[in-house]
């Protein structure tokens, strides 16, 4: 009996170690453009790049587009024989768009995987979080489209291809009293978003300066489930604009929401609300955002020739599906960082992940000028921000992207 | 200040909801000195149930439930409320079962038979995604399960019965709750992506007040309801007395296992209904980790009021809901952000068990030694 015992138990153990093994097995990163049986001299070893991005979580839409405009351009890239006749490798963490998944996928990338440049995140919290291993590491690290200045100030190895938000925020000050001559604001904004925050600020100084009054500022947590307490008193306020600079997940029920307690002053927001599943959260195609407005960061204008291009090879790589703009600056951080690499040429000892390589990779990024991008041309300044144009969109319908305005600059 | 009345409309929606929960908390406590930690989870669980019965019963039943407009359909929304009742009760019973009763009993089978099958799914999806042929991936699946069941016959058989302490079956309740969201955000489950109930694009089909109004309306029935059960049917005798004096009960011929089972499915149920209320009317999104905050709020509402005493926990959502409204609504006037909604809510319980240790309604009972 004992010794029955005893055994059924060894079984299980050894069940249960058989499904560990499975998990691990299973949790194998995903990695493309190897070069086929390529992992044995280091001549045509893959240059391998981290990404780290929210491909699950509440801003999973972030994470999923960014990630397929990487890819596409690291595709690309590959096809055409690579950097030097280097393959180029994606390792891509998850964050679950959370701050320390983030630091912590960022720190793999970095000792584990070996990456010479990180690329990513969307959400500026997460990149603050992940910022300063890679500066302290001497590991470039590009954003795509954080745009809270807070990012790049971390240290010289940190860049971004987008604007930054005292830009967004004043191209939303300009376009309210310009375009739609609001004279009064009301402000509605996650306090636990850094870039929430940040652009709320910066949209409330130049709204002021444009002679603006904002009459009252309530705050929001992400995962709130009711906004309508506040709204009710935005309502008593009776803005001529809500101006609600967080993620589209929040800002479809808050539209909602003010919008059945008979608020009809337009929503105004930032780049947060980039997402195909903005309209979904809103109720729909002319539900609560019809006719509401945020900037971003680009519309993916087919008329330029480069533009075009992307787009195509976009579609043709994702059946039919059109790219966003997330997909776009994901595109173009990879872009960037490619040209970087090629433009540091071949390393000394042919070791791209040595300590010189990647100083000479930070100057090649940092010298990074009129870049022909698929969201514009793109040129870092001395703060390592790129100096783009942003556009002001307005949702009708089913589609999030009529162009009603650009802002240069 | 001349919104109050709306402000404390939305209050008393949002209390209803918190004591909806709430009671399922309190209940349990009743019959088993437990706080289930799982039931915000159950409440979570629900939302998903209505979103999956919604689907379904569009898919099956179009003219009966015009899936976009869910809510202008009456029937569609009873029916859609009713299915996930009927989930989240079953899914209290097998809680019960598989966590709380085997730490109670000797009980095995269900417990191998629902924590095995979790294992051996687990197992069968950890093994397809690691490129394992089907049917090998189902032998692991099942080999999976049948170790977990032999590790419970084995273990269970040997206990005395009533040999697991409180604490055991509160941290088993810590445990099933973090089960519930960490297996809810599994891909293949509920994955961690928001979801949000469809609806039709003329939002405004329900004026803001009719839709507080009928989720505080539908809480007060089920509350009603939960009274009529408790106070004038049999089985809530059998609640009662078991809550009253459990071996006591035992001892007058009353299947306490069954009473109890009986509470978890009842207090479940009406976490779901709180689920469904809240997402399908309100349209906010919800994800696997929702029912971490209503939860805690739900339980706080419950010892407020006196956990364990059903007016109670209704009470006590109720000015659980009504501070925090009101903290969003007029705090900044005065200097405290929304954001302190939480904080606010947390410090009350703190200042009223100063004075009332028990609760607002709960009789204080020193434990004789």
């Amino acid at each position: 009996m004992r010794f029955n015992r005893a055994s059924t138990r060894q079984l299980c153990g050894l069940f249960s170690a058989a499904a560990f093994a499975l998990t691990f097995s299973g949790c194998a990163n995903k990695t493309v453009g190897t070069s086929p049986g390529g992992d044995g001299s280091s001549a045509s070893s893959p240059i391998v790049i981290g990404e780290f991005a929210s491909m699950t979580g509440a801003q999973a839409t972030f994470g999923s587009s960014t990630d397929k405009g990487v890819q596409l351009a690291a595709a690309e890239i590959n096809k055409a024989g690579g950097i030097d006749g280097h393959q180029v490798a994606i390792h891509l963490e998850n964050d679950e768009g959370q701050p320390d998944a983030a630091a912590t996928g960022v720190k793999k990338l970095i000792t584990e995987d070996k990456a010479i440049a990180i690329l990513g995140e969307v959400a500026s919290k997460n990149s603050i979080a992940a910022a300063p291993f890679c500066n302290s590491n001497r590991v470039p690290m590009i954003s795509p489209s954080s745009t809270n200045p807070k990012v790049t100030q971390t240290g010289p190895y940190i860049f971004r291809v987008c604007f930054i938000d005292p830009f967004q925020g004043t191209v939303a000050a300009k376009f309210v009293t310009g375009t739609l001559k609001a004279k009064t604001a009301a402000i509605l904004y996650d306090k636990t978003s850094d870039y929430s925050n940040g652009l709320q600020d910066f949209f409330q100084k130049a709204f002021v300066a444009q002679g603006g009054k904002v009459l009252l500022v309530r705050t929001y947590q992400a995962g709130d489930p009711d906004f309508r307490s506040s709204l009710t008193t935005i309502k008593a306020a009776n803005p001529d604009i809500l101006y609600v600079p967080g993620y589209y997940n929040e800002v479809g029920t808050i539209a909602r929401q003010a919008r059945q307690l008979g608020i009809t002053a337009p929503l105004v927001g930032g780049d947060g609300w980039e997402s195909p599943k903005l309209i979904e959260g809103a109720g729909g195609p002319g539900g609560a955002l019809e006719g509401c407005y945020f900037t971003d960061h680009s519309a993916l204008d087919e008329r330029d020739p480069v533009v075009k291009k992307f787009v195509e090879s976009y579609k043709a790589a994702n059946g039919g599906q059109s790219p966003d703009a997330l997909t776009g600056q994901g595109y173009d951080a990879a872009g960037v960082l490619f040209a970087a690499i090629k433009a540091a040429g071949k390393p000394d000892g042919g070791d791209y992940n040595s300590d010189a390589f990647r100083a000479k990779l930070r100057d090649a990024i940092a010298a990074t000028a009129g870049y022909k991008g698929a969201t514009g041309d793109i040129t870092l300044d001395a703060d390592r921000n790129a100096k783009k144009a942003a556009v002001v969109l307005q949702i009708k319908g089913s589609n999030y992207k009529n162009v009603i305005a650009t802002f240069q600059p | 200040m001349h919104d109050l009345p709306q402000q404390i409309l939305i209050g008393l929606q949002l209390g209803s909801i918190y004591a909806l929960i709430a009671l399922g908390y309190t209940m349990v406590y009743g019959v088993l000195k437990l706080i289930n930690f799982a039931h915000g989870d159950v409440y979570m669980v629900g939302a998903y149930a209505g979103i999956g019965a919604a689907w379904l019963l569009g898919t099956w039943l179009p003219s009966v439930v015009h899936l976009p407009p869910l809510i202008p359909s009456p029937l569609g929304a009873v029916l859609v409320l009713l299915a996930s009742m009927v989930i989240c009760g079953l899914l209290g019973l097998i809680i019960e079962q598989a966590a709380y009763r085997p730490l109670r009993t000797r009980a095995w089978i269900a417990p191998a038979l629902f924590l095995g099958a979790a294992v051996g799914y687990v197992a069968y999806g950890i093994a397809t995604n690691a490129n394992r042929t089907p049917v090998s991936a189902i032998i692991i699946g099942i080999v999976a399960w049948a170790g977990l069941a032999a590790l419970l016959y084995t273990t269970q058989r040997r206990r005395s019965p009533g040999s697991g302490s409180r604490l055991t079956a509160l941290i088993t309740a810590i445990g099933v709750s973090l089960f519930l969201e960490n297996f809810g955000v599994l891909p293949q489950i509920f994955s961690s992506d928001p979801r949000f109930f469809p609806n039709d694009p003329p939002i405004a089909r329900l004026a803001p007040n009719v839709e507080t109004g009928l989720i505080f309306t539908v809480s007060l029935v089920l509350m009603i309801a939960l009274t009529y059960i408790v106070t004038r049917t049999r089985i809530g005798k059998a609640i009662r007395a078991v809550s009253f004096d459990s071996d006591a009960a035992a001892l007058m011929g009353i299947n306490t296992d069954r009473v109890i089972a009986f509470t978890f499915a009842l207090g479940a149920a009406l976490a779901g209904a709180a689920g469904v209320l809240v997402f399908g009317l309100q349209h906010t999104k919800f994800d696997p980790y929702v029912g971490i905050l209503y939860g805690l709020k739900a339980f706080v509402a419950a010892v407020l009021g006196g956990i364990g005493n059903i007016p109670g926990a209704v009470l006590g959502g109720l000015i659980m809901g009504l501070a925090e409204t009101l903290v969003v609504a007029y705090g900044p006037n005065i200097g405290i952000d929304s954001t302190y909604r939480d904080a606010v809510a947390f410090f009350l319980l703190i200042l009223i068990l100063l004075f009332r240790p028990a609760g607002l309604l709960g009789k204080f009972a020193p434990e004789k030694v």
